[in-house]
């Protein structure tokens, strides 16, 4: 790894620290606040699960994050995170309760608009859905929670002493689930905007295989501890004995919710069990401690009767899910620009767009006849949003249709090189049906990632997407993931 | 974990120290009644063994207040415990006091009147020990501590009524001169002092009751 990439690595580890200087305040803040853990514990804890929350289950939010939009150069990366940062730290000099995840959203989406992608809009419902659900779950699981611990410390007699003990162990474990949540949640805002051009490349350690992933986001999360380490102290301090002014007790409970409504958001393997028992599973999203935070101890105070609620910091949470993406996409737009054209980095890698005969081929197939889009035939573009309006306008497609078109259009020369079968993939992961179909297709080429994914369905069924239902959501997300690997493996990078 | 040995070593210094208590109140009882059966050396012998609890008391009181303080253990609590602790060392150090003066003034209490100072030390103790009832429930059950307050409150009641009974007695009886009479009273309020004190601890009890309860 050259300096050069570590630099453009910096706003991410920027926006690390930041993370780490902030949220894991939500973690053991009122703990150390109310001097029932010592700083440094506190410090120790947090630094350590943050970076294993991270590197063992940060993926899942990652995804998510990488489907919103999929910045595919390294300076563009670096001008997203660094948005983010900016953003957030000008957020918090505001005095709004700012999430680095509503931040990174927002920033990605002005790299969207400046590179000329289209926003995915289902993902970015998903996002936003989730930072609503987030407070709202974690004011429900506090509710519970506590009703809970009333109930149990009510049966038990527990000795004051005694239960002080359990309370600040369990402040200790609880925080450690909080900062496992945390970094398995958030490392994809840190990180998550790298991933396209991950630096990192796999390799084995101890006899263990870390994938570059991995290698980015404990980057990320040691980043994240030193964020924790260097500045949490003194935030962990003004929480613990400001604004949340709570018994050792609730506050166990408040941070209880936190860490499980920032699990739920994150991990992959609760999905599975869900998806596997076909339940409808919680889009795995980055979300923003602190409003889950400031849900449970709202979702406390209505359990009390509702007059400790003050309804600013209500409002600053409705602000900050519409300010803070706002202010990182401008944020981002500008400096892309600046870097772009002041200091001539590439922001983004060009898109080529083509409607061949494949696509008309494929969309007469969706049931729009070839001659809609016959006077587009051959039409190449770098601006998949311009092409979409011109759709639109132009051929009077719904929005939903013309995205479509522009998904199929864009080209991705893709070659299946039998050395590289051989050399790159993994027979165990794959399984033999799965490897004995992409051997089928070695040599051929093809020009849009649909038609190799076409082509992996014709010649094994393991390959084909199920029905979209609950049930079946695990597997298709597990092909669609192969799928995308098979893409980064074959794509031929001496074509445009 | 030193987190739970240090508690359970301080849960044991508070149940020692409400033993002392408990059972100074005892001593406190059981030597009235030695005194007013002229029975002086036993008297005698349980003030000194009061005394001794009352000294071991103040320890245990010191060394709770310093691990709280040191190990940073029960920040919500810590001044509601340490200032019950102090309320409820005041009820055996008012004993103490009351039974050295007993020791130093030695009251002539006439036959007539010895059945109200037996009855006023015997619902003083009654009260001393709901009271030390109901600081043990507030370390474990807080919900369960207004069972033994209500106990409190009526025992100092009774003690009111008692030593009201016996100071009107005593200054309407034709036998005793002013100064006895006095002296007489002084006593009767000493022994009371005992339930008033309990009653004291009663009183921040239910408020810290109430604070712990979640």
């Amino acid at each position: 790894m050259t300096l050069g990439v570590l630099f453009f690595l910096s706003s991410g580890l920027f926006l690390g620290w930041s993370l780490g200087a902030n949220d894991a305040a939500n973690v053991f803040g009122t703990a150390v606040g109310s001097r029932m853990v010592r700083f440094g514990t506190a410090a120790l804890i947090c630094s350590v699960f943050v970076i294993v929350g991270a590197v063992l289950g940060g993926s899942g939010a990652a995804h998510t994050l990488g489907r919103l939009g999929s910045v595919n150069a390294l300076a563009g990366a670096f001008t997203v995170a660094l948005s983010a940062a900016l953003s957030t730290f000008a957020m918090t000099r505001a005095g709004l309760p700012v999430s680095t995840s509503q931040a990174i959203v927002g920033a990605i989406i002005g790299w969207n608009l400046y590179a000329g992608m289209i926003t995915d809009t289902g993902a970015l419902t998903s996002i936003v859905l989730s930072w609503v659900l987030c407070p709202l779950l974690a004011g429900v699981a506090a509710v519970v929670i506590f009703l809970l611990l009333k109930a149990t410390l009510g049966r038990a007699h527990i000795h004051l002493l005694r239960q002080d003990a359990l309370v600040r162990a369990g402040l200790i474990l609880v925080g450690a689930f909080g900062a496992y949540s945390l970094g398995a949640n958030n490392i994809a805002n840190v990180m998550g905007v790298f991933l396209p051009d991950n630096p990192f490349p796999d390799r084995e350690l101890l006899g263990m295989s870390v994938t570059g992933v991995q290698q980015l986001f404990m980057l990320g999360g040691v980043a994240i501890a030193v964020g924790v380490m260097t500045y949490s102290g003194k935030v962990m301090r003004t929480v613990g004995g400001g604004i949340m002014r709570l018994s050792p007790e609730a506050a166990l409970v408040v941070v209880m919710a936190q860490a499980l409504v920032l699990f739920v958001f994150a991990s992959e393997e609760l999905e599975a069990w869900l998806l596997g028992h076909g339940l409808p599973s919680i889009p795995l999203v980055p979300v923003s401690s602190s409003q889950a935070v400031i849900g449970a101890i709202v979702g406390l105070g209505l359990l009390r009767g509702g007059r400790m609620i003050r309804l600013r910091p209500l409002g600053s949470i409705g602000l900050g899910w519409l300010a803070t993406p706002a202010a990182a996409g401008v944020t981002a737009f500008v400096l892309l620009f600046v870097v772009d054209n002041v200091f001539d980095q590439t922001v983004a890698r060009t898109v080529h767009f083509r409607v061949d005969e494949a696509v008309t081929a494929r969309m007469e197939d969706e049931g729009v006849p070839a001659s809609t889009l016959a006077d587009l035939l051959g039409t190449e573009t770098t601006n998949g949003l311009s092409l979409q309006k011109t759709l639109e306008r132009d051929h009077a497609l719904a929005r939903h249709v013309a995205r479509r078109v522009v998904g199929l259009a864009e080209v991705a020369p893709i070659h299946v090189d039998l050395v590289r079968i051989n050399r790159d993939l993994d027979p165990d992961w794959l399984g033999v049906d799965q490897m004995r179909a992409v051997r089928s297709l070695a040599g051929l080429r093809f020009d849009h990632t649909w038609q190799l994914y076409d082509a992996l369905a014709q010649a094994s069924p393991l390959w084909r997407l199920r029905e979209d239902i609950p049930l079946n959501r695990l597997w298709n997300k597990e092909v669609r993931q192969k799928r995308e690997f098979l893409v980064r493996t074959f794509r031929d990078e001496s074509q445009p | 974990m030193s987190l739970f040995r240090t508690s359970r070593i301080i849960e044991r210094q508070i149940d020692e120290f409400l033993d002392a208590v408990n059972q100074g109140a005892l001593l406190f009882r059981d030597a009235v009644d030695a005194y007013l059966a002229g029975r002086l050396d036993e008297f005698n012998d349980k003030r000194e063994r009061l005394e001794e609890l009352e000294g071991r008391a103040d320890h245990l009181s010191r060394e709770v207040e310093s691990s709280l303080y040191t190990q940073s253990l029960i920040p919500e609590h810590r001044g509601d415990v340490l200032g019950l602790l102090e309320h409820t060392d005041d009820i055996i150090d008012r004993a103490k006091t009351c039974l050295q003066r007993f020791d130093v003034e030695r009251p002539d209490i006439p036959p007539a009147w010895q059945d109200h100072y037996h009855r006023l030390a015997h619902t003083a103790y009654a009260a001393a020990e709901a009271v030390v009832m109901a600081a043990r429930r507030f370390f474990r059950d807080p919900a369960g501590v207004t069972d033994y307050l209500f106990k409190v409150h009526h025992y100092e009641g009774e003690c009111d009524k008692i030593g009201l009974e016996l100071r009107r007695g005593i200054f309407a009886d034709p036998e005793l001169d002013l100064a006895h009479r006095q002296h007489l009273r002084y006593f009767a309020e000493a022994v009371d002092r005992v339930a008033d004190m309990a009653e004291a601890v009663a009183d921040r009890l239910a408020i810290y009751s109430i604070k712990r309860r979640l």
